[in-house]
């Protein structure tokens, strides 16, 4: 499974919304995700990475393609 | 039991109050961790009477003013117990004095460890929490957090604080199952008030409605209540065992 596949299951399965809604270009905000629902996926997917993201890093990525940029620059 | 197959972490818990809440939890099932930030000798021994008694405990050194000491605590409780279901924020120091002979050192010790400590320890386990979508915490804040006390202004203003830190966070988690409650203990007979000069200590008694100091156990008891499933509509509060001193 490519990075980007990985990202889409894990923000399906931790905002419960539609594989067909989450695109490279949709915002976490556009799938009605609270600030919350945003830390939740940083940790789920520093899990699958095995990743450590610095909370700078985390504040910046509001959307899936900027979680999946961050991932292929930083593994 | 009410709290079977649960792991809870007491801070502080070599003496005093943090002991009646170790006693008390692992009475209802849970399995305590007992923190300790120096005397490993009492902590063992609250340790030993836990498995007397039936239960399950392990003592774990931890300062928890220091982040890196506290990130071990959860660490080495989430290693051998699987998870961490309830945290009792209950370490904490006095360094009493009038404003104006306190020690800028006095103010930082007390607020590192009764407020910084706090917040070290809930953001710690949070994570877990939040990942299990439930946890507890009950921190043991203090009617003097509601009233003030002259003397105690440092002591005091870290007891408030923990009270506002309750509430946030407890706002903050309630959508995830995470329940925040606090305890705010009047006078109870701990090795923290017995320095006091003993008519001061006659003097605070007759001022408490229900006319005799609190007992650990009196502490032990709410604590073991709002850490319950048996409190499960219950958070954000503030529940003060105080024998009426504050109300
Ligand atoms: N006794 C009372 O009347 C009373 C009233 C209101 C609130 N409280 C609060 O209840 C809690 C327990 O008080 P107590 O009366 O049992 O006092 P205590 O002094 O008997 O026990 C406090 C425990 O906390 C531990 N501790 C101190 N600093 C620590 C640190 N940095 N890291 C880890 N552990 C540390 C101590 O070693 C001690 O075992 C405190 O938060 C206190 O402020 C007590």
């Amino acid at each position: 499974m490519g990075v980007f596949e990985k990202v889409k299951s894990i923000v399906v399965d931790q905002l419960g919304v539609d594989e067909d809604d989450v695109t490279l270009e949709t915002s976490f905000e556009e799938l009605n995700a609270d600030s919350l629902d945003i830390v939740e996926l940083i940790m789920a997917l520093e899990e699958e990475f095995d990743l450590d993201i610095p909370d700078e890093e985390a504040e910046k990525i509001r959307t899936v393609g900027d979680a999946v940029k961050y991932i292929k620059e930083n593994q | 039991m009410l709290l079977n197959e649960s792991v809870a972490i007491v801070t502080g818990a070599a003496r005093g109050l943090g002991r009646a809440i170790a006693l008390e939890l692992a009475a209802g099932g849970a399995q305590v961790v007992v923190n300790y930030a120096g005397s490993e000798a009492k902590a063992l021994q609250v340790v030993h009477e836990i498995e007397a008694a039936g239960g399950r405990g392990m003592a774990v050194q931890a300062d928890v003013s220091l982040a890196g000491d506290v990130d071990r605590l959860v660490k080495t409780a989430q290693d051998a117990c699987g998870k961490v279901d309830i945290l009792v924020n209950n370490a904490g120091i006095a360094r009493d004095n009038l404003i104006l002979r306190m020690k800028e050192g006095d103010w930082d010790a007390v607020l590192a460890t009764n407020l910084k400590g706090v917040f070290l320890c809930t953001k710690a386990v949070a994570k877990g929490m939040l990942k299990r979508r439930a946890g507890v915490i009950v921190n043991i804040a203090s009617v003097v957090g509601i009233s003030g006390n002259a003397g105690q202004a440092n002591y005091a203003a870290a007891k408030a604080g923990v009270i506002g830190l309750t509430k946030s966070v407890a706002k903050e988690l309630a959508p995830r199952g995470i329940r925040v409650n606090a305890v705010a203990p009047g006078y109870i007979l701990t090795d923290m008030t017995d320095i006091l000069p003993d008519e001061v200590k006659n003097g605070i008694a007759q001022t408490i409605p229900l006319g005799r100091v609190g007992e650990p156990r009196d502490v032990a008891k709410a604590v073991a209540f709002l850490a319950s499933p048996d409190a499960a509509y219950i958070t954000g509060q503030t529940l003060c065992v105080d024998g009426g001193m504050e109300m």
